[in-house]
């Protein structure tokens, strides 16, 4: 008999880490208990992106969105939703602005402002069933790459999209696999075509939602790029830290070679090519092209000077197609719907030349001080203003919005005045930050720019592999100046230090990473230099976040003497009686801000 | 060589086409789209007077035919208790139309009449539209 009704567990890692795997099985056997075994189908499904709220249930075709499932609600789901059919009230999803709990997906903000293409099958397949891929219509790009389109028309239509390098370069597309083309033509070597998969960004996670949601987009689109390059290898090198996203792309592999979707004659044509899966330790400057491809070849992962490029000399001095996840995913779909229907999304006219502008979606991670933690997909040249608060719904609770840091650890910050600009390949390149992978981390007005920029530079300069001098030395100044500014040991001059050891790492590094590092000082330097002089001349941190910069006083104009932080107090420093102002004890206050989180009426000052 | 890899049988162009078509049902309901739809009402007073069958007959109707493009849903009690089994049938881009006391046959003969066949069953039914509400 047919299902009536399927049950759409998330089991994205971030749901499995809050016990989506518990949930599913205990959806599955208290459906059998109620007899409904032959009615209703629980699916595991990739991420749905809204991580904060995980594990996440939704139940089809009601489309009712529950969040924070566990085991325990698990009956009553059963008992309320698929017996009666009536929502259980008690884990419908409330969203902060409103008051009435909105069961429908598409009510929701978070959901509705998004546009899925990469992520079009999120929560509606099962990732490990091919089945279900074909089912939507997977594996018809590929029909339409093999028998309607020659290798050139297929680089032409990637062309004409405007498609950009989803891995943080924007280099188009079809440019570059038009130059690996041609070379390995030109040196009769057969090219390879390789998936960047060593997503290593801190609070990034799109690329392994993407392969843990729908893998077999990124194979498909793989198999494409092979058609069109002519390649017979593929590799996808992913870290060893994304267990879950690797067994799927595993099963995935495993299927299309049982079906005759990899390997020779795929689809009866005369197409051969077959995709392997290399582990990677987990090294950030691995996501770098030539540190990529010397790791993919066993050599330690360092990279080399680029004024060979490695589409032209590449792994194993190879023509090599060097995408990330993300772009290989875009490819069905512009394969199957068009260039004209991909160019049409987005800022600028790239029909002409994809340089132009930003065509097409981009999946961003939502993290940080905000309210809708998670994976979200919008159209290039939406607002940074709808993306923290329409989606991401605002900071919580009284905090206000003070910057948002895009394109990873060697991105820029970018503060409120640029909020209503248009996100997109060149206008975040032009505020002086970049698009990167798609990292997004919210801050508000008690982060302190400064420390933020150490904590940067800090991770950057442990991800140095350490070959080149200005890098590897460079920030580990960068970094010592940044420390000694929020210990209030800042002297008159550090500035010009921190701008001259920018400028030198910028232009004299190797590598992309030491060439995009200082970023986060560069940029909080141009919008934010009222707080490094806060630090360096007064010896203050107006956010009040470095302790060494900071003292703990209570406004007895506000205390009512309630108690409350003479209570959580740690250190027991903060004296007074009830109905009288309290007062602590600064010097031995640990600056814990412990008593600042418990005062319901903002007496306590810090500064 | 030649039989080299040849346990399962290859997918062809054909192939993808069938495997489409057969699991397009659950993709409809998976995507919540659909011709129709068809709410079983499934409060206490539902359950009791054989709703539990009434779904059963209608889950088999869709199987029998495989039809691809219905979906099938469970809802609370309507507040007429005493007509139940009751259900309610949604064509797309018409009046959503209940029906009162039912059983598995004359499930069938709405499924067939009106679900697939788009003629209301006047003598089944209850009344056309919905109630009122805010």
């Amino acid at each position: 008999m047919a299902f009536r009704t399927h049950v759409m567990t998330c089991a994205g890692t971030g749901c499995v880490a809050s016990g989506s795997f518990e949930v599913a099985s205990a959806l599955e056997a208290e459906v059998e208990k109620a007899g409904l075994a032959k009615e209703v189908q629980v699916v595991r499904t990739g991420c749905q992106g809204f991580c904060a709220e995980g594990p996440i249930v939704i139940v089809q075709p009601d489309g009712v969105f529950y969040h924070a499932v566990t085991p325990k609600d698990v009956p009553m789901l059963v008992k309320e939703h698929l017996l009666k059919g009536r929502p259980y009230k008690k884990l419908l999803y409330t969203p902060p602005a409103q008051k009435v709990p909105v069961p429908s997906l598409k009510d929701i903000p978070f959901f509705a402002k998004q546009q899925l293409v990469v992520l079009r099958n999120r929560g509606l397949i099962d990732p490990e069933n091919i089945d279900d891929y074909i089912a939507v219509g997977g594996y018809t790009a590929l029909v339409r790459a093999l028998t309607q389109m020659t290798p050139e028309g297929i680089i032409a239509e990637i062309k004409r999209s405007g498609l950009r390098g989803r891995g943080g370069g924007g280099f188009p597309a079809g440019v570059k696999w038009e130059t690996c083309r041609k070379a390995a033509q030109h040196r009769h070597v057969e090219p390879v075509v390789i998936c960047n998969a060593d997503e290593g960004d801190p609070g990034a996670f799109m690329d392994r939602s993407i392969i843990e949601c729908d893998p077999h987009a990124v194979v498909e689109g793989m198999i494409i790029g092979a058609r069109a390059i002519g390649a017979r290898e593929g590799f996808v090198y992913i870290r060893h830290e994304y267990p879950i996203a690797r067994e799927r792309l595993g099963k995935a592999l495993d299927q299309c070679r049982e079906r005759g979707l990899l390997g020779r004659n795929i689809l009866g044509s005369d197409l051969r090519f077959d995709i392997r899966i290399v582990q990677g330790a987990g090294a950030f400057v691995c996501g770098e092209s030539t540190a990529l491809m010397a790791s993919l070849e066993g050599r330690v992962g360092e990279p080399r000077a680029k004024y060979i490029h490695t589409v032209e000399y590449g792994y194993k001095n190879r023509p090599s197609n060097l995408n990330n996840v993300e772009t290989w995913a875009n490819v069905p779909p512009i394969v199957n719907r068009g260039a004209r229907w991909f160019a049409g999304m987005g800022t600028g006219d790239v029909s002409e030349n994809p340089w132009n502008g930003s065509s097409g979606t981009k999946i961003f991670s939502l993290v940080g001080k905000i309210n809708n933690t998670g994976l979200i997909e919008v159209p290039m040249g939406i607002t940074l203003r709808e993306i923290i608060f329409d989606i991401g719904g605002g900071m919580p609770g009284k905090r206000r919005f003070k910057a948002v840091q895009t394109g990873g650890p060697s991105g820029g910050c970018i503060p409120e005045s640029l909020l209503d600009m248009q996100v997109d390949f060149d206008q975040l390149t032009k505020v002086g930050s970049m698009m990167g992978s798609g990292g997004m981390i919210v801050m508000d007005d008690r982060t302190c720019m400064v420390d933020v920029a150490r904590y940067f530079i800090r991770f950057l300069q442990e991800e140095s592999c350490g070959k080149c001098v200005p890098c590897r030395e460079g920030l580990r100044q960068l970094g010592d100046t940044l420390d000694r500014i929020c210990k209030g040991r800042g002297v008159e001059g550090d500035i010009e230090l921190l701008e001259t050891l920018s400028d030198t790492v910028v232009n004299a590094s190797l590598c992309a990473l030491g060439g995009s590092a200082p970023n986060p000082v560069l940029s909080t330097l141009k919008y934010f230099r009222s707080e490094y002089e806060a630090h360096i001349r007064d010896h203050k941190c107006p956010a009040g976040q470095c302790k060494d910069l900071v003292t703990y006083s209570i406004d007895p104009e506000k205390c009512p003497g309630c108690m409350l932080c003479l209570k959580a107090c740690p250190e027991n420093c903060i004296t007074g009686a009830k109905k009288k102002p309290h007062v602590i004890d600064a010097s031995r206050c640990v600056k814990c801000g412990s008593c600042e989180e418990v005062c319901n009426l903002d007496a306590v000052i810090v500064a | 060589m030649k039989d080299e890899g040849q346990r399962m049988p290859k997918l062809t162009i054909e192939d993808l086409q069938a495997i489409r078509e057969k699991r397009q049902q659950v993709m409809n309901l998976r995507a919540g789209t659909a011709r129709a739809k068809v709410t079983v009402h499934m409060g206490t007073c539902g359950i009791s007077s054989g709703a539990r069958e009434i779904m059963s007959a209608l889950l088999h109707e869709i199987e029998a035919t495989s039809t691809k493009d219905v979906l099938v849903a469970t809802s609370g009690c309507a507040g007429l208790c005493s007509r139940e089994p009751m259900i309610t049938v949604e064509l797309r881009d018409a009046p959503p139309v209940k029906y009162v006391d039912l059983s598995p046959v004359r499930m069938k003969q709405i499924f067939q009449d009106h679900v697939v066949g788009g003629n209301v069953v006047t003598k089944f039914a209850l009344g056309a539209g919905s109630e009122t509400t805010g």
